[in-house]
């Protein structure tokens, strides 16, 4: 097979899975529960810090 | 021996440069040989003359940095400013040239074909660039509670940045360009944005590194993946041979449609990750600053980022359909555009409702409006794109002026305007000032830009999508009704109007330049309050 098609078929086929597995995880990672404390405090970040910290 | 170095490495330099411009092949590459030539003799003076003198500078070596690295912030907000105003000005110049062909006078140097490339790369690469470099410093060093990593490195990055910018823009004018679209550099104008480039990565992600917050601010990931991405395009893009080294010449590492998707893989996500995800960096922070409450949803945000990385690369081929492109390609590029709209508007209702529950400082504060104008014109835009994507519309609005339209509403309305905000807030701060000397003036620049970018925008839909009839219209025999020179004529009143929207825009920034030099010199102008701000305090 040639090198085109190789890839061709690595990149429809596992890669793609993955790819799409990897973005599911992230959706199910960002709303798992409890971390909605933890993304408020995130979210404050630029609201502080008007010094640098030692 | 640090100095002897850099001394022996500007000598060098120099000397390579003078030669280099003995034996240019072009005028383009002659020039841009003689001014790094300048540049690097008067860094060669500028550095013996600093050697003789240790610690003359407050925070020279032996006194400790302290604080955050705000002075190349400062240079670079005002880069921001005047760089904005040289690129408006270029593309009134040109939008001008195409109603008046006088206006080209007769000079190869200021004939549309050169001022063109000048115009695109000042504002998107001059205006943009040193926007999102002196932004993505501020909001580092503030969302990592840490000072800038790498000491001079920053100083580098800019002063770097600044020479990329005159050397391509002297390039432009004299001739020396590879012909891509957003990538008109020359190869060595190449090599060296990319040591830039690096020293960029190495200043932003070592911040990053050694932040005091656990965790890493939404807009940070923005701003890394605009500078990740930009990297790995702007190298694969420009892999090119040169026809010789001391010539602008070089040729593509890929030919045909190959060469083509390569260029519209580079161009498209230039769009998504130089002038989109940058500047939702931008949004990330400021607009959540200005209106004093973090960010509407956060989950939203991470979502809104993975969403963006994972579709904007797919979406080039659509700047290719019905061309050699294989048809497998042109479909994934559009279903890909097509797809991208539900993470833009997720990151525009973001934005938006921030200022849920301060709704009222749309009346009152004239810099949350620009934001908010501006996060409206990523959302049309974003919208107009994947429906232009569309083959079916495409074949209609493809190299017509509703092109030049959409790109226009999205730089100048959400681009341009968030910068206009940025800086509005930056100035202020920056320079330890109260507040604005003007906020009057600042609604001024609001209505003066909105109304700009509207006249610019309706006048290319009208125009382009006129020109994408008039050139699909048959007779009864079958023949082309209408020939070329027809649809140029058709279009000179829309020409008009286009030119003025952008009259309007320039003369905007050059408010904003003279209200910022005030800010900067602590006037302050006795004014009473706006007057969406009387009304709230009867």
């Amino acid at each position: 097979m040639d090198t085109y098609s190789l890839l061709r078929q690595i990149a429809d086929s596992w890669v793609l899975l993955v790819m799409f597995l990897f973005f599911l995880g992230v959706i199910v990672w960002v709303l798992r529960p409890g971390s909605s404390k933890l993304h408020e405090d995130i979210a404050n970040i630029p609201l502080r810090n008007d010094s640098p910290r030692e | 021996m640090g100095t002897v170095i850099k001394l022996a490495a500007l000598g060098m330099i120099a000397v390579f440069a003078a030669y280099a411009a003995n034996m240019a092949h072009d005028l383009a590459y002659m020039v841009n040989a003689l001014i790094v030539f300048i540049v690097a003799v008067g860094l060669f003076i500028w550095t013996i003359n600093r050697s003789n003198i240790p610690n003359r500078m407050p925070n020279g070596h032996g006194a400790p940095a302290e604080g955050y690295m705000d002075d190349v912030i400062r240079y670079g907000v005002i880069a921001t400013a005047l760089w904005g105003v040289v690129g408006f000005l270029a593309g009134v110049y040109i939008a001008f040239q195409l109603a008046f062909p006088e206006l080209n006078l007769g000079y190869s140097f200021t004939s549309f074909g050169r001022l063109r490339p000048l115009h695109t790369s000042a504002v998107i690469f001059a205006f943009g660039g040193n926007a999102l470099i002196a932004t993505s410093f501020y909001v580092v060093q503030r969302t990592s509670a840490a000072r800038l990593w790498g000491g001079n490195l920053a100083w580098f990055v800019f002063w770097g940045y600044q020479l990329t910018i005159v050397l391509a823009a002297t390039a432009y004018l004299f001739g020396g360009s590879q012909s891509k679209e957003y990538a008109e550099l020359p190869w060595h104008v190449d090599l060296w944005l990319t040591v830039v480039w690096v020293a960029y990565l190495a200043v932003f992600l070592g911040t990053i590194i050694k932040r005091k917050e656990p965790h890493i601010y939404v807009a940070n990931w923005f701003y890394l993946s605009f500078i990740v991405t930009v990297a790995m395009l702007h190298v694969v893009n420009n892999l090119a041979l040169p026809v010789s080294v001391f010539g602008s010449a070089s040729y593509s590492a890929f030919s045909g449609v190959q060469d083509a998707m390569t260029q519209w893989w580079y161009g498209h996500n230039a769009v998504g990750f130089f002038l989109t995800a940058g500047f939702l960096g931008m949004m990330y922070y400021f607009v959540p600053k200005q209106a004093e409450r973090p960010v509407y949803s956060y989950k939203l945000s991470i979502v809104h980022f993975w969403a963006l990385i994972f579709l904007y690369i797919w979406a080039g081929p659509h700047h290719l359909h019905y061309t050699a492109l294989p048809e497998w390609a042109s479909t994934l590029g559009m279903v890909f555009s097509i797809i991208l709209w539900m993470p833009s508007w997720g990151g525009m209702i973001n934005g938006l409702m921030t200022l849920s529950g301060a709704w009222d400082k749309l009346r009152t504060d004239p810099i949350i409006r620009m934001m908010v104008v501006s996060i409206g014109f990523y959302g049309m835009s974003t919208f107009e794109g994947p429906m232009m994507s569309i083959k079916a519309v495409n074949s209609l609005s493809h190299y017509t002026d509703w092109t030049i339209g959409h790109v226009h509403s999205g730089a100048l309305g959400w681009n341009g305007m968030i910068t206009f905000g940025a800086l509005y807030f930056l100035v202020p701060r920056l320079w330890n000032r109260e507040r604005l000397y003007s906020l009057s003036l600042v609604n001024w620049h609001f209505w003066l830009a909105t109304i700009g970018i509207v006249l610019y925008a309706a006048s290319m839909w009208v125009t382009g999508i006129m020109e994408g009839l008039m050139w699909r219209e048959y007779d009864a025999q079958g023949f082309l009704l209408n020939s070329f020179a027809d649809t140029v004529g058709a279009k000179f009143p829309m020409y008009l109007v286009r030119g003025l929207g952008g009259v309007l825009f320039l003369v905007g920034a050059v408010i904003m330049c003279f209200n910022l030099y005030q800010t900067i010199r602590g006037k302050v102008r006795d004014e009473r309050a706006p007057a969406g701000a009387t009304v709230a305090a009867e």
